[in-house]
């Protein structure tokens, strides 16, 4: 079997015996709170009983798991090269609120319009984790300290900006503030049109998001970038082994500015599917938490674009069974309990299977070797 | 037959048939050894032979698969080291284990500390030491910090610590790797007295003059297994040797001279300062400044290096290691600021990046190839990308060229002899050798001119280290500049045309290495001798 093979199967192996474990541990939880189990799980996989309710779960889930894909890669970028960017969260509430306000104050066609907005996002993004890796480099302020403060003041910061100087005009008897709605020009279309093909309901609400295609392209782009280009290469190198890098000629400063930079960037595309598909404003009820959520996913998915996928999926699939697990009787904190525990469970099967994959490998080399060049050794 | 039944005494250790499976090294294949107690064993083998693998076994780190260990005429079976500790035998590793911010007596007591109420009993820990101490004749002032200490005085508090964890078996792994030829006296002084006061010694080596100086009995290991046990008496050093290597030795000889008298390399007044880079103030020049941070009394981690180096030279480097050796590399390299000036054939290379230099034709062959020459985790096409990451073969835009890569590592592969099932394996499969020699083809690669390399053969197989030396030879006759820095003084005397000793961060002394001694060379790498000679 070729190691890569061999390793990627481990790693499902390794990935489905933590999410099993993390079952029987969720299952003692949902016990103690005084549910049943049983009743639990079901809710997990109930998913209505009309076409129509199967579909609005489904596009539930995706719907959560694209933002949460998009974090979880830009958590990845910083990861690959041991640089800790806890400060996501951030980064695209701030991006989120900039590119929605910027958005709104002008109106042009749809192909100018939306990647307008996409690069202002982007560009905040970047710029404010710019600022960590700055102060990390010319001061060697740690950075997982500097991103954890700079979210408290971009999360406040975006809390005043929606209220104060970004303010939209605020409809009768509703309570949230958001920044003026976006012109029409800006709403990203729709892949409802996907269930439409199968003869199923268009779901409700503003449906399938359409920055799902954005964010496919993304995750190829960002794994060609990572696997196949100089780049890639240096972060690589500077993750794997930093004082190696540093002795083969990749400046330690340049590769934590650009991997910041690109991380933060990526960040800023977090809030966008919600901006653009749906919301058309950022308001004080954006989803809070993707940021963090992304360490999570990007720990689940080790690093890696599609693994990245799988565990946004993951996690969309578990967030989807709020409603249900209310209706079950259980609470829904259970999906957090069952969130933590798989990553945890999945980090250590992670760590384990990857120690079984090398060892094998040195094993295997030596038995190859052991048959080209028999070992002279008195019996 | 048995000598347990003639022998009034039990042998101190009795390996019987240990053998021990492990991928990627030499692993130890039905060894056996009698250690007689209150004796010098000495336990002799190439780098890579598996003495270290065997030393860990009967320490406990590691189980053997095979065979039995008996320590007193006892068998035992050691599950981790304290069961090792328990049964009376004690580790001095190679590499030493000290906290350095922590007194000699804490570092003693450390993981056994006598205690009083709950309190460290400093009182009588320290009665206790200066009683082994003085019994043993190994003189350390217990009050000390480690950081403040010589290579010595750190190795003999090693033995204490030991000693007071109750060991009547030492085992010493490399112990003299690290002296100048007059510590390594002072050990065997040290050494002859514990083996009066009835203990055991377990002596590992490769230096073959300094084993038959010591050793009561001495145990040959080859490729893992035990080949010979022989008394120093009988025996030659020669004779050892070749028991060692099993075929001719190879010698580090460089033979006609290759020097041209075009510079390749040239720095001057290389200054580097212990408590950070601080840019020279302006109005002021470097030598003045230099001069006032000598008046001000600051440490220099180096003072004032300037040598040449010109097309086929090798000029090699002694000293003890930490006299500025890896802050001279890190500065030509341009990983570490420094004052001074460095140009690299006329060109002042001095304010270029790492990879600039790089690009411009300097390789790097690191003293310490895990920590700064390669990617374990990475196949070996990708290590061959490390350095020349900007460079063809291995780019091609800003893409990495995978294939040009892989096939180049082919060539590496093929043309250094690095045993590896393919250019896909990852790096931590190889052993050592094979990873050196990957390393040696990657810095070859690509016409350096000029190339570092610091200690090129340390930790590889005999034939790894030949075939290094006949790799560095070929580069030299081609015209290659090399800076050798070794601590293996006949790899420097054999290889170097020019020799050059580092003693706290100055050049000492030139010495020519045709009529040069290890002791002598010893003597200026301690500071014992001081004046200057000029060649």
């Amino acid at each position: 079997m070729p190691a890569g093979l061999y390793r990627a199967l481990l790693t499902v192996v390794g990935a489905i015996a933590a999410i099993v474990l993390a079952i029987v541990i969720s299952s003692v939880a949902i016990i103690a709170a005084g549910a049943s189990p049983e009743a639990a799980f079901a809710a997990f996989f109930d998913f209505g009983e009309t076409e129509r309710a199967v579909v609005n779960g489904i596009v539930t889930m995706l719907n959560r798991a694209v933002p949460l894909f998009i974090a979880g890669l830009a958590v990845a970028v910083g990861f690959r090269m041991n640089l800790f960017n806890i400060g996501v969260e951030g980064q695209y509430r701030i991006a989120a609120v900039c590119a929605a306000y910027v958005g709104s104050t002008f109106a042009a066609p749809a192909w100018i319009q939306i990647p307008v907005i996409i690069v202002v996002a982007m560009a905040v993004g970047g710029f404010y984790a710019l600022i960590p890796a700055v102060m990390k480099v010319t001061r060697g302020v740690n950075e997982v300290i500097a991103t954890i403060m700079l979210n408290y003041i971009a999360i406040n910061l975006a809390a005043f900006l929606v209220r104060g100087p970004f303010t939209g005009e605020r409809a009768k008897g509703v309570l949230t503030t958001t920044t003026p709605t976006l012109p029409e020009s800006a709403w990203f279309p729709n892949l409802n049109v996907l269930f439409e093909m199968f003869g199923l309901p268009a779901p409700r609400g503003g449906g399938l998001w359409g920055f799902l295609l954005v964010a496919v392209l993304l995750g190829i782009g960002l794994w060609v970038v990572l696997e196949r280009t100089r780049f890639g290469f240096e972060v690589k190198a500077s993750g794997l082994n930093a004082s190696a890098a540093l002795a083969s000629g990749v400046s330690p400063k340049k590769m934590v500015i650009s991997a910041m930079v690109l991380s933060g960037a990526i960040a800023g595309l977090i809030g966008m599917p919600e901006i653009l598909g749906d919301k058309h404003s950022f308001g004080s009820n954006f989803t809070p938490g993707l940021g963090f959520l992304g360490i999570a996913v990007a720990l689940l998915g080790r690093n890696k674009p599609a693994g990245i996928a799988v565990a946004a999926l993951l996690f969309g699939f578990l967030d989807r069974a709020q409603g249900p697990l209310q209706f079950a009787n259980v609470p829904p904190s259970v999906i957090m309990i069952m969130q933590g525990t798989i990553v945890l469970l999945v980090v250590i099967a992670n760590e384990i299977t990857s120690r079984i994959a090398l060892r094998r490998e040195e094993r295997r080399a030596a038995q190859q070797l052991g048959r080209n060049t028999p070992v002279e050794v008195a019996a | 037959m048995n000598a347990d039944t003639l022998a009034a005494v039990q042998p101190a250790v009795e390996l019987e048939g240990i053998t021990k499976r492990f991928p990627g090294v030499v692993a130890n294949h039905d060894i056996r050894i009698t250690v007689e107690p209150g004796t010098v064993h000495a336990i002799v083998g190439e780098n890579g032979a598996g003495k270290s693998t065997l030393m860990k076994i009967l320490y406990g780190m590691q189980k053997p698969d095979e065979g039995t260990i008996k320590v007193n005429g006892v068998e035992v079976a050691f599950r981790t080291p304290s069961d090792a500790i328990n049964a009376g035998i004690g580790m001095v590793h190679q590499h030493f284990m000290l906290a350095d911010n922590f007194t000699v007596l804490e570092n003693i007591v450390l993981g056994a500390e006598p205690k009083k109420g709950g309190r460290l009993d400093a009182a009588g820990a320290r009665a206790r030491i200066s009683e082994l101490a003085a019994g043993h004749g190994l003189r350390v002032d217990p009050d000390r910090l480690v950081e403040d200490l010589g290579v010595g005085d750190r190795q003999r508090v090693e033995i204490l610590k030991v000693l007071y964890r109750g060991a009547r078996i030492l085992i010493l792994d490399e112990p003299t790797a690290v002296l100048v030829p007059q510590e390594v006296d002072e050990l065997f002084d040290n050494l002859r007295e514990l083996k009066a006061e009835g203990l055991t010694v377990i002596f590992i080596s490769h230096k073959l003059d300094e084993v038959l100086s010591i050793a009561d009995a001495i145990t040959v290991i080859r490729r893992g297994t035990t080949v010979a046990s022989v008394d120093p008496a009988e025996v030659t050093a020669r004779q050892l040797a070749e028991l060692m290597v099993g075929s001719e030795l190879p010698t580090p000889e460089t033979r006609e001279s290759t020097v041209t008298d075009e510079t390749a390399l040239k720095v001057s007044g290389l200054t580097m300062e212990a408590d950070g880079f601080r840019p020279v103030p302006k109005g002021t020049s470097i030598p003045l400044y230099v001069e006032r941070l000598r008046a001000e009394g600051r440490r220099l981690l180096l003072d004032d290096v300037s040598f040449e180096i010109h097309r086929g030279e090798i000029l090699g480097i002694a000293g003890v290691e930490g006299n500025g050796q890896s802050e001279l590399i890190e500065a030509i390299m341009g990983m570490r600021p420094v004052h001074g000036d460095i140009s690299l054939d006329g060109a002042d290379i001095s304010t270029w990046s790492t990879l600039k230099r790089r690009e411009s034709g300097i390789g790097y062959i690191p003293e310490d190839r895990h920590r700064q020459g390669l990617l374990l985790e990475a196949s070996l096409w990708e290590n061959r990308v490390l350095g020349h990451q900007t460079r063809p073969p291995a780019r091609k835009g800003i893409w990495v060229n995978r294939r040009s890569s892989r096939a180049d590592t082919e060539r590496i592969v093929k043309d250094y002899d690095v045993r590896t099932p393919s250019v896909d394996t990852l790096a931590l499969a190889l052993s050592g050798g094979n990873q050196q020699k990957l390393i040696v083809g990657r810095e070859m690669s690509g016409e350096p001119k000029f190339l570092i390399a610091a200690h090129p053969t340390r930790g590889v197989d005999v034939g790894a280290q030949a075939a290094i030396w006949d790799h560095l030879r070929n580069a030299r006759a081609a015209g290659l500049a090399v800076l050798l820095i070794s601590a293996d003084l006949d790899e420097l005397i054999g290889l170097s045309d020019t020799l050059r000793v580092i003693y706290g961060g100055r050049l000492v002394a030139s010495l020519d290495p045709c009529d040069v001694t290890p002791e002598r060379l010893g003597g200026y790498m301690t500071g014992a001798i001081t004046s200057t000679e000029e060649t």
